[in-house]
């Protein structure tokens, strides 16, 4: 199969569902004219013309709030955040309009929107740009959130993102718009909702999102060449909904939990996921659930301290070994 | 593209202008009949928002309740020059706008009393009503939270080619949030066909205009900063709205240009019921004299009595009707049922509310005692 990175495949996805949906259109910062900050759009525009891919001026809260309300009509607008960080800025538009219309309005309203954008530290832009929120918008009934961590998913998942009909926060990492993956040439859409097993183990599960998954996959390696550890990693790829059946299925098989995300450790979407396992596992387990997440201070700037600060392959292989 | 020059008006003319609105073509043409409409649906939302407090009294609407009396003359004028795909979306002080949409004393009445009968099923409450099926979006609590929806309202029926506009309110408390300068930058800059309309009733909660605006001249002329056409209008002359209305429509339609209109009004009672202070922030005198020379209901009723349409005898009888389906819509929402506890869970996705078309098992809820679909 061929590879592609995963910000072509993104780029792949949002093409094909432009050219499928007259009523998608990509807004954001320089998203057209200049090829999108980190590339993803590049081309789009020149491709679909000003109708399709719009520049919008530095105005999150002004743009995103636009494509909300152009939801609610039937347009699919695909909104682009150049840092998930800036969400903020849109933060009322976000979570009390997209998130509680169709409450409110006693389901009369939809609200088709997707928000994505890369989520992420460890690139050395310190506190304001490396924000992790998918737990604080999973918190919020009415909304989705997916992270996913390959090429393959990037692709499914934007689709089905773009098809669903509620408000789908979709984040990307900046870390891996340059890493290849197997894509196929023919359609495919991943649904939101599903986990996958990215290596199957039989001694301890390490359940992860985004990019943590990747070096996860890493650490895994090293696990069982040095440590004889055999690690099964699931990969979430969605927050909410939450694949609870395959997170519980390979719980009961190992016995033993390691949860790693780059989000900071309160209240973070390990912490649910922990709640799950103790609900559900109670009797499976051998040991306590053990959590890796961002070292709980503010994204600091300083290289080798971000590199220390969110969760790295070797401090991945110390949690893993130390799960009793 | 016209320049906001071009349309500047000086708010000291408009003043001036009281009363001339009369033989405004969209005026001139109306029917006695459609005349005595306009009188009808604001004595219907007076009615309905009298009886709506006395229910809020007797401690059977909960929350807050912004009531809209003094204001009737803004929505219903305004609101009548619509056409078929012109739009509706204001901010919570929305029972007006609602009523004007064609949404039901009863549904309104019953959203309000949280019963299952309510337009949002009791789940919205006073600030929220919604009917899309009549062009009309809510309904929102948030100061200003309204103005970016306008704009994507409006920014559809551009996309889709339709020959509408966004008629987006808001009170003047919301002239100073961020969001609502960034509309209209937006509106201006991408030639969106938005009329965003402030109804200036002079007092964000407790806090005068002179309290928060450091631009001393009027509220719309902000809009010279965006090179967007702006306008002033006295809101208690429902031909002067329309009129002002129907030229800002018009500039959304023919030139996709969006507007910023400036209705100056008055309301009679507090912020919301809850607002203690309403007869301190401002004299009770103040309030007086405004009842008493610039009530739009009176006033208009006197220039029909005088143009000879209306009698004294049928506005009363007209008045005497709305009480009465007011009366009967609060019944209506007393008898109506609660919710049920599971409809708590209904109406969050979509998705869960499809769930012959979900595509994956993932769990969307999170609750121990109300499982997932």
């Amino acid at each position: 199969m061929r590879t592609i990175s995963y910000r072509e495949a993104l780029r792949e996805g949002l093409s094909e569902e432009i050219e499928r949906d007259e009523n998608v259109v990509i807004i954001g910062e320089e998203v057209a004219q200049y090829n999108g900050a980190y590339k993803v759009t590049e081309g789009m525009w020149k491709k679909y013309g000003d109708k399709r891919i719009v520049d919008a001026p530095i105005s999150e809260a002004g743009f995103i709030g636009m494509g909300v309300g152009a939801s609610m009509l039937g347009l699919r607008p695909v909104m682009e955040l150049m840092f998930f960080s800036f969400a903020y800025v849109a933060w009322d538009q976000m979570i009390n309009n997209a998130s509680a219309v169709r409450y409110m309005s006693g389901g009369k309203i939809n609200c088709p929107i997707v928000i994505r954008g890369p989520a992420n530290g460890g690139t050395g832009v310190g506190a304001t740009h490396s924000h992790t929120p998918e737990n604080a918008i999973a918190n919020v009934p009415g909304l989705k959130v997916v992270c996913p961590a390959t090429a393959y998913d990037a692709k499914g998942l934007i689709k089905s993102a773009i098809r669903d009909n509620d408000p789908v926060y979709f984040m990307e990492n900046t870390l891996l718009y340059g890493e290849m993956g197997e894509v196929p040439e023919e359609e495919y859409l991943v649904p939101i909702g599903k986990a996958e097993v990215k290596r199957q183990g039989k001694d301890l599960t390490i359940v992860a999102h985004g990019r943590c998954t990747i070096i996860a996959l890493k650490a895994a390696e090293i696990l069982q060449a040095e440590h004889d550890l055999d690690v099964e990693v699931v990969d979430l790829r969605s927050i909410r909904p939450l694949d609870e059946e395959t997170i519980v299925e390979s719980v009961r098989k190992t016995h033993r939990v390691l949860l790693v995300e780059e989000n900071k450790p309160f209240c973070g979407v390990d912490a649910q996921i922990s709640h799950l396992i103790q609900e559900k596992c109670f009797d499976d387990l051998d040991a306590p659930v053990k959590r890796l997440s961002a070292i709980d201070c503010p994204a600091v700037y300083s290289v080798p301290l971000e590199k220390h600060q969110i969760p790295n392959v070797d401090r991945i292989i110390k949690a893993a070994l130390s799960v009793g | 593209m016209p320049t906001a020059e071009a349309h500047r008006k000086d708010s000291n003319s408009t003043a001036a202008d009281t009363g001339g609105y009369d033989k405004a073509p969209i005026n001139d043409k109306l029917l006695p009949a459609e005349k005595i409409k306009l009188f009808r649906e604001m004595v219907r939302i007076r009615h309905f928002e009298r009886r709506s407090l006395e229910a809020y009294n007797g401690g059977k609407i909960a929350g807050f309740l912004h009531l809209y009396i003094g204001q009737e003359a803004v929505a219903v004028g305004s609101m009548s020059v619509c056409g078929k795909n012109d739009h509706v979306i204001t901010a919570y002080r929305d029972h007006g706008h609602a009523l004007m949409a064609g949404m039901s004393m009863n549904e309104c009445m019953a959203e309000m009393y949280g019963k299952a009968t309510g337009c949002s099923k009791g789940k919205g409450g006073s600030m929220h009503f919604f009917a899309p099926d009549k062009n009309y979006w809510g309904g929102h609590g948030i100061v200003g939270g309204q103005t970016p929806l306008g704009l994507g309202i409006a920014y559809y029926l551009k996309y889709k080619g339709l020959q509408g506009a966004c008629l987006c309110y808001m009170g003047d408390g919301a002239v100073n949030q961020g969001a609502f300068h960034e509309s209209l930058n937006l509106a201006s800059l991408w030639d969106i066909p938005v009329v965003y309309i402030i109804e200036n009733n002079g007092y964000s909660m407790g806090t005068s205009q002179a309290r928060s605006s450091a631009f001393t001249e009027c509220l719309a002329k902000r809009a010279e900063g965006y090179d967007m056409a702006w306008d002033r209008c006295l809101g208690h002359d429902v031909y002067e709205v329309r009129a002002k209305t129907q030229e800002a429509l018009e500039r959304a339609h023919h030139e996709s240009r969006p507007t910023l209109l400036e209705i100056d009004t008055y309301r009679y009672e507090g912020h919301s019921v809850a607002d203690a202070n309403r007869k301190k922030y401002r004299s009770p005198e103040e309030i007086e004299n405004y009842k008493n020379s610039k009530d739009p209901i009176s006033l208009f009723q006197n220039k029909l009595i005088t143009e000879g349409i209306l009698t004294e005898e049928q506005a009363g009888k007209i008045e005497g009707e709305a009480k009465e389906e007011s009366k009967a819509a609060a019944k209506f929402a007393e008898e109506s049922p609660w919710p049920s506890e599971e409809s708590m869970m209904e109406d969050i996705y979509w998705e869960t509310d499809n769930p012959s078309q979900r595509a994956s098992q993932g769990r969307m809820f999170f609750n121990d005692e109300y499982q997932q679909s």
